[in-house]
């Protein structure tokens, strides 16, 4: 629990602290990235693959059904505590915990978004000749883009934004010092906190542009504003 | 006990009284609460933005920024301001589930088509009785699924209220986190409450929504 008894000047020494410690806070943050980054990646190689394949066989919604449900309803301390006491503390739990936490949104997303192709544009390619890997690989998957992407977003910044919970099982990052008053007072687990916000914001808007690049001329029409994060982002 | 390698039953039969149900209700309290005053912002500015169109573009924006903030930073953000109080964590609670529903309320809003609202307005409605009669009943999905996101999202962003205050189920959950070997019982029952709350809310709300709606095609 926080002691300090806090007023605006927090704030000024929160900077502060951000301007004297710019190495410090680079290698939290970095630390962060990695943990962040292994999770999503083995939430990419994992649950996307899972939604695709399920989503072109239209098989399987209830698992999609479930996923978003259960996704939701998991909360990242309960799964991070979870963790911990079956694989101790430290970066495996976590990164597994948050793993968990980005696969959600992805399996739901690349499932909807495949399965969700229309099947008259699958009818006219499969009566062109293709196969069903093609008729994936050209017709499901462009169209799906959207999709997809929206769900690396959510899981992405899910993901990102959860991480400094990990701290308080080991996971390191910003989230260190966030958890640990004690040591840095309240101005530092302030200063900690505009950083983690910061790399959030970051990290949503990368994403944001690298969607709005990658997605087909055809499919630019946005319908952004439904598509939401679970949030309860650490 | 400590450090055992089970879950023990034992424990949470004698701890309901004074951690767990306490834990619980309070819970249900900070949820309730962010969401009763969420709705109604939320509907006043999905009102607001359903008759002023050029209020959209920025309620989404600063929506969208909202999302992107942490709960955990959301919260320490606020406590020079508010404190280490309840208010602050509502504060926060309320942000988000504002962030999920405003846009919900607006896509249900303008999910009447043009065409139905032509033949209310054909059929001599008034503009208020347009949206009491079309609008409205139309938006109902849109209205139960924004709330199902947001009841659901609140439970869980709750839990990392225990941070601030000694509140809620994620307190039992962050007290065994600080021994250094954890008791697993306090875990995993304060987290299957805590995931039990939000399914049983979540299907509350499926019921609430096939009342509210028995015409509509259940999904």
């Amino acid at each position: 629990m926080l002691a300090d008894t806090a007023n605006l000047h927090t704030f000024v020494e929160a900077f502060r602290f951000i301007g004297d410690n710019p190495g410090f806070l680079a290698t939290k943050a970095l630390e962060q990235v990695e943990l962040s980054g292994a999770a999503i990646g083995v939430a990419l190689l994992v649950a996307m693959p899972l939604g695709i394949t399920l989503g072109h066989l239209h098989r399987g919604s209830g698992v999609a059904i479930a996923a978003s449900i259960f996704g939701r309803a998991l909360p990242s301390l309960v799964l991070i505590a979870a963790f911990l006491t079956v694989l101790g503390i430290g970066f495996w739990n976590n990164m597994v915990a948050l793993a968990v936490l980005g696969s959600g949104p992805l399996l739901t997303n690349s499932f909807d978004g495949v399965d969700g192709v229309d099947g008259d544009a699958v009818d006219a390619a499969r009566g062109m000749g293709m196969t069903g890997l093609q008729i994936l690989r050209k017709i499901e998957l462009p169209l799906a883009l959207p999709l997809l992407f929206t769900g690396i977003r959510v899981a992405t910044v899910t993901v990102v934004a959860t991480a400094p919970i990990a701290a308080i099982a080991g996971g390191g990052g910003l989230g260190d010092i966030i958890v640990n008053q004690a040591s840095y007072r309240l101005s530092g687990v302030l200063g900690a906190s505009f950083c983690v916000m910061a790399l959030s914001a970051l990290v949503f808007l990368a994403l944001f542009a690298l969607q709005a690049a990658v997605t087909p001329r055809g499919l630019r029409r946005t319908r952004v504003l439904i598509d939401q994060p679970r949030k309860e982002l650490l | 006990m400590q450090g055992d390698h089970t879950f023990c039953p034992d424990w949470v039969r004698q701890h309901w009284g004074d951690t767990l149900g306490p834990a619980l209700v309070q819970h249900i309290e900070l949820t309730a609460i962010a969401i009763a005053i969420g709705f109604a912002l939320s509907f006043t500015l999905a009102l607001l933005a359903h008759r002023f169109r050029w209020l959209e573009q920025p309620i989404g924006v600063i929506s969208a920024v909202i999302y992107t903030i942490p709960s955990i930073a959301l919260f320490l953000l606020l406590v020079p301001f508010t404190g280490i109080t309840r208010t602050t964590v509502e504060i926060a609670l309320v942000g988000y589930t504002l962030v999920i529903l405003v846009p919900n309320f607006v896509a249900g809003l303008r999910s009447a088509p043009a065409d139905v609202l032509e033949a209310a307005r054909g059929m001599g409605l008034t503009g208020r009785q347009i949206f009491m009669r079309v609008e409205l009943p139309l938006a109902v999905p849109a209205i139960v699924g924004g709330l199902r996101i947001a009841v659901v999202s609140t439970i869980t962003i709750a839990t990392i209220a225990a941070f601030l205050l000694p509140q809620g189920l994620g307190y039992p959950i962050f007290l065994a986190l600080k021994d250094p070997t954890p008791f697993k019982t306090e875990i995993y029952s304060a987290g299957a409450l805590a995931v039990a709350l939000a399914l049983v809310c979540d299907a509350l709300l499926v019921g609430l929504r096939r009342a509210l709606i028995p015409w509509a095609r259940q999904t």
